[in-house]
């Protein structure tokens, strides 16, 4: 069992606790935002109960609940041995976190950067232990995934890449190592597919329902471009396509403006009820 | 009771798919508009529309798959909390 800190309780960081505890591990889940953790939990309780029903294993929640401590402080992270980061695709955000979590944690301690863009070496500069940082790409839903992204930086050290690799193995995933590069492998290409495919709503060319149809019907994929881009998050999405665009200085990352105002106007997708399409809301 | 959640749980469903038709006893998932992510919309919909809590052991597609499944098993929660 792992001592292991989670960074966000937004989508992604709420699918790695759950999978950690899961899993037998210890987690603490820390948010400034005291709603988000809430939710979280609600999230985390829904999640194991339809596990079964989604084909996964059956899973016992309260289980799952006692081993996952909550608060909004990071001190909270003080006797981890891993933190994994899953905060917004925002790079001011991640340069303020990481200097107070190289402040807060042991000097043993390793940082996993959950990003979706932000290349890995950047951020373990943001730290004074670039030897114990490194990147890993979860997958949405991360309990439901059997992959992710390994990503190392320029100073990770082997034995860095050891404690990860194990903590993966020990949740059953399989770690695709891949080297350092702003969105890596997955998110160069999906990141652009869901811009191009948000243009093609935003031209009039053809409506959300219709763009997925193509891709669901033509290609056999189980899911569209922009159903992916409602589970992963609108504004995620946008995010992620400014820091493309912002690291490599391309236009063709260019972000489609309508993205911009589904974000702006808060139609991040699954999570807040509406996005591309109409959801349930847990609340 | 039956007939009223045939029709609250119909309208859900067809809202969110006003292209579609299917009979009350038809398989959603089998017809193929739907997948497992809207399962669990369903079971927040239920849970919320009907006032129950669903037990770990109703919860399995088999329950979920057509509006008149879904309704004999809000039928069945409302009964066990009647009784």
């Amino acid at each position: 069992m792992t001592n292991v800190g989670v960074v966000g309780a937004g989508v992604m960081g709420t699918g790695v606790a759950q999978d950690l505890a899961q899993h037998g591990h210890s987690v603490v889940l820390v948010d400034n935002d005291p709603d988000a953790l809430d939710a979280a939990l609600a999230r985390i309780e829904l999640e194991c109960r339809m596990s079964r029903m989604l084909g996964g294993p059956q899973v016992d929640a309260e289980a799952v609940l006692a081993s996952i401590t909550t608060g909004t402080s990071l001190e909270l992270l003080a006797e981890t041995e891993v933190v994994i980061e899953n905060i917004t695709e925002n790079w001011d955000l991640k340069s303020a976190l990481y200097a107070q979590l190289d402040v807060v944690c042991k000097a043993d301690t390793v940082f996993v950067a959950n990003t979706s863009a932000i290349p890995i070496t950047k951020i373990a500069a943001l730290t004074s232990r670039p030897d114990k940082v490194m990147g890993v790409h979860f997958m949405n839903p991360v309990p439901m995934k059997a992959a992710c992204e390994f990503i190392p930086g320029y100073h990770t050290s082997e034995q860095t890449k050891d404690v990860v690799r194990a903590l993966l193995d020990s949740v059953g995933k399989k770690s695709i190592p891949v080297n350092d590069a702003p969105g890596f492998v997955s998110n160069r290409v999906l990141m652009l597919t869901v811009n191009e495919a948000a243009f093609l709503v935003h031209e009039g060319v053809a409506d959300a329902k219709t763009v997925d149809e193509v891709f669901r019907s033509c290609f056999g994929h189980p899911m569209g471009p922009l159903e992916t881009a409602d589970l992963i998050g609108v504004d995620t999405i946008l995010y992620s396509v400014e820091v493309l665009y912002e690291q490599f200085n391309d236009s063709k990352y260019r972000p489609c403006p309508l993205l911009k105002k589904m974000t702006d106007a808060g139609l991040h997708g699954r999570k807040s009820g509406k996005g591309f399409y109409v959801y349930q809301s847990m609340g | 009771m039956s007939n009223d959640a045939r029709t609250q749980i119909r309208t859900f469903i067809t809202t969110k798919f006003p292209d579609v038709t299917f009979s009350d006893e038809e398989d959603i998932f089998a017809l193929g508009f739907v997948n497992s992510l809207f399962a669990m919309e369903l079971v927040m919909f239920i849970e919320k529309a009907f006032g129950t809590r669903i037990p770990n052991e109703e919860l399995h597609l088999g329950n979920f798959r057509s509006v008149a499944l879904m309704a004999d098993l809000v039928a069945r929660q409302t009964s066990a909390a009647v009784g």
